[in-house]
């Protein structure tokens, strides 16, 4: 990718990374699930004998882990250019704010 | 315990929910709400709004792509199809979806995103002129109400289900909590949330597509009872044989044809080429997923990474469907060809509902509470994808292109949050009356028949035909659109009691008859119609037809450089190596 900023155009639209929302609302659930499991309600006899919130919670944080580890080691890398509309002469205007306003 | 039920005294809930469900719900909105608000912060003109700046990595617009997709009328849908009919279902995913995703990726996406056009109407307008964009953008619009409003009746109708509120307020709720997040934050919000809501949806599935095959005794005891109740059923009830219902080919219990020979090949070519690649292929809710990616090798592999889940997603809402028309009373009983009172809707049990009664019966609270927040979310998703595809359309296509030209960006942007703020009114209006129809993926299919496959004979026609002209455009799009009308009233009940009964077709047969029409006529058509009139000066065709575009314009020069699993052609090889082996193994 060429080493060009182009000043005020430089993008932060990804500047919230999605992996760690994901690596927060499956840990919460995760957290929650394995109380559930440790401590609520079984119903065994639904399940057919697996204590399913307790495995779910512990899958579930494991998968929390991997996304906010991930997010860690390689955090987001703000796109250095991002392609511009507006170069199509058939459409109407309005012609797109110039940067560096 | 259930303090929300009591807050709203109404219709005795289907499912017995918990504080603890309640609270795994409410965490989900607290992040919806959450990502509109913290997407808001970054929207700063059009562009932002209505294609995030263009600046999102693959991975994410790929699963985007398909959890646009993973609405409500997938899941509770296809699961409702595995329950009726069993594997054959799989041909929407394996047959109907994977080819055209990867055709898209590799064929048909360095022109949309070369050419920079900001939707795919607005390719529409610059191959063909006015008259084919306005067919185009006209019927996307119309189509994108009221496939929102099928989404919204049933989030309304889970919500209804689940606290006992009655289905207009569940609507107005739902629909609200809807326009908020896209209003506040548009696509990027939109995008993120389905994101997250693929991951919800995964967690909640999963399990409760292992415990139910646990219950079941595995796949080989699902295939047992599964044999042993086609065996057993009256044959009023019309199940469909154990052998149709456990191997996906010929697929008769799906398309309606008597004979095998012909099944398959409504299959192939009805579904995996017509309706599909009229679908993903020209389909502005999903081609606008990719457009928000960051380059174009991103937005060729959006499609190609999507492909991969895509998938496996049969197997977490068919085998569920599957699983509960053996195991669930109710539903034991609507396949043996009873009448059972309940229901979602409240009157008496559908197919619809295969999957809601297999949470009740199979998962503990706190699963349960998972697997709620994981149809919300998907069900807000679909609707959420399709109102900000069409608010995308309606600014840009229509009021700008025609109605007011030259005003500032700024002025766009508002007329998109307004333009958000109608269609969820509208949608409302939709919702109901989608309620009065029982079989939503007849309904759906029919849809896509008369938008999608014309538009996919004039695409492909239009990207490789330079000669072909402006007035082919939108004269071989009507005919198409026209002639799957006409094909839909005269057979059974491609419109319901509508229909005239004329041609023996029924059910999905009737909607890929339909499909395969108008492609044919479309192609006829605009060939003829090219032959009488001028075609564009090729100087107007460079980024929009093949032949006149220099190859480097449609690759991303980076790619070469990049390792294998990262390219655009080697992925998309090995999805359709895997989609193979998927088909022969099932």
């Amino acid at each position: 990718m060429p080493d060009q900023t182009t000043g005020a155009g430089k993008k932060t639209a990804g500047a919230f990374d999605i992996r760690n929302i994901i690596g927060l609302l499956l840990g919460t659930y995760g957290v929650i699930l394995l109380l559930a499991g440790l401590f609520g309600d079984k119903a065994l006899d639904k399940t057919g004998g697996v204590n399913a919130n307790l495995w779910t919670g512990l899958a579930l944080v494991v998968a929390s882990v991997v996304f906010l580890g991930w997010a860690r080691l390689k955090p987001i890398v703000v796109p250095e250019e991002v392609a511009k509309a507006g170069d199509d002469p058939t459409r109407p205007a309005p012609r797109r704010r110039t940067s560096g306003h | 315990m259930s303090h929300l039920a009591l807050a709203v005294p109404a219709a005795t809930p289907l499912i017995d929910a918990t504080w603890l469900d309640y609270l795994l719900v409410v965490i989900y909105f607290g992040f919806v709400l959450g990502i509109g608000f913290l997407a808001r912060r970054s929207v700063s003109d059009s562009i932002d709004f209505f294609l995030s700046g263009r600046s999102l990595p693959a991975w994410v617009t790929g699963l985007a792509f398909i959890s646009a997709n993973l609405g409500a009328v997938e899941i509770m849908g296809m699961s409702a199809n595995g329950a009726e009919i069993g594997l054959p279902t799989v041909h929407y995913f394996w047959v109907g979806a994977i080819p055209a995703m990867l055709f898209l990726g590799v064929v048909m996406m360095p022109f949309y995103y070369g050419s920079k056009v900001r939707s795919v109407p607005e390719f529409m307008f610059r191959r063909f002129g006015t008259g084919a964009h306005l067919v185009n953008a006209i019927s996307f619009a119309v189509a994108q109400l009221l496939i929102a409003g099928v989404n919204l009746y049933l989030l309304g109708s889970i919500v209804h289900a689940l606290l006992g509120w009655p289905l207009w307020v569940a609507l107005i709720v739902a629909a609200a909590i809807v326009l908020s997040y896209i209003t506040l934050g548009g696509l990027s919000a939109a995008i993120y949330n389905e994101v997250l809501q693929f991951f919800v949806i995964v967690a909640s599935l999963l399990p409760l597509t292992l415990i139910g095959l646990h219950r079941v005794g595995g796949y080989g005891g699902l295939k047992d009872k599964i044999a042993a109740f086609a065996d057993s059923a009256p044959a009023a009830a019309k199940v469909a044989p154990a052998g149709q219902q456990l191997e996906s080919w010929p697929g008769q219990a799906l398309s309606g044809f008597s004979s095998g020979t012909l099944s398959v090949i409504g299959i192939v070519f009805g579904l995996g080429f017509v309706l599909s690649f009229g679908y993903w292929t020209t389909n502005f809710v999903e081609v606008q997923r990719a457009m928000a990616s960051k380059s174009i090798s991103a937005a060729r592999k959006t499609p190609i990474i999507g492909a991969f889940p895509k998938m496996f997603v049969p197997f977490l809402v068919i085998l569920p469907g599957m699983v509960s028309a053996v195991l669930v009373k109710e539903m034991v009983d609507l396949k043996g060809g009873g009448h059972p009172a309940g229901g979602a809707s409240g009157e008496g049990v559908k197919y619809n509902d295969a999957l809601l009664l297999l949470m009740r019966d199979i998962l503990p609270n706190g699963l349960l509470g998972l697997a709620i927040a994981g149809l919300l979310a998907a069900f807000m998703a679909g609707m959420a994808a399709n109102i900000s595809a069409f608010n995308t359309v309606f600014s840009y296509d229509l009021w700008q292109r025609y109605i007011r030209k030259d005003h500032s960006d700024d002025y766009y942007l508002r007329i998109g949050r307004l333009a958000t703020v109608a269609a969820t009114i509208i949608a409302i209006f939709t919702a109901t009356i989608a309620s009065s129809f029982s079989n939503v993926m007849d309904y759906l299919q029919t849809l896509f028949g008369f938008f999608n496959a014309p538009l996919f004979a004039t695409f492909i026609l239009g990207m490789f035909w330079k000669r072909m002209t402006a007035t082919a455009g939108w004269v071989g799009l009507s005919s198409g659109t026209i002639s799957a009308v006409i094909v839909a009233f005269l057979s059974e009940d491609a419109f319901g009691s509508a229909s005239l009964g004329v041609l023996p077709l029924s059910g999905q047969g009737a909607s890929f008859v339909a499909a395969s029409t108008a492609f044919v006529v479309d192609i006829v058509v605009s060939v003829l119609v090219t032959m009488v009139t001028e075609p564009k000066p090729a100087s107007e065709l460079k980024g929009l037809v093949y032949s006149e575009t220099p190859k480097e314009d449609l690759v991303d020069p980076d790619e070469a450089s990049q390792p294998w699993y990262q390219r655009t052609m080697p992925l998309a090889g090995i999805a359709l190596v895997m989609v193979l082996i998927l088909n022969f193994a099932f």
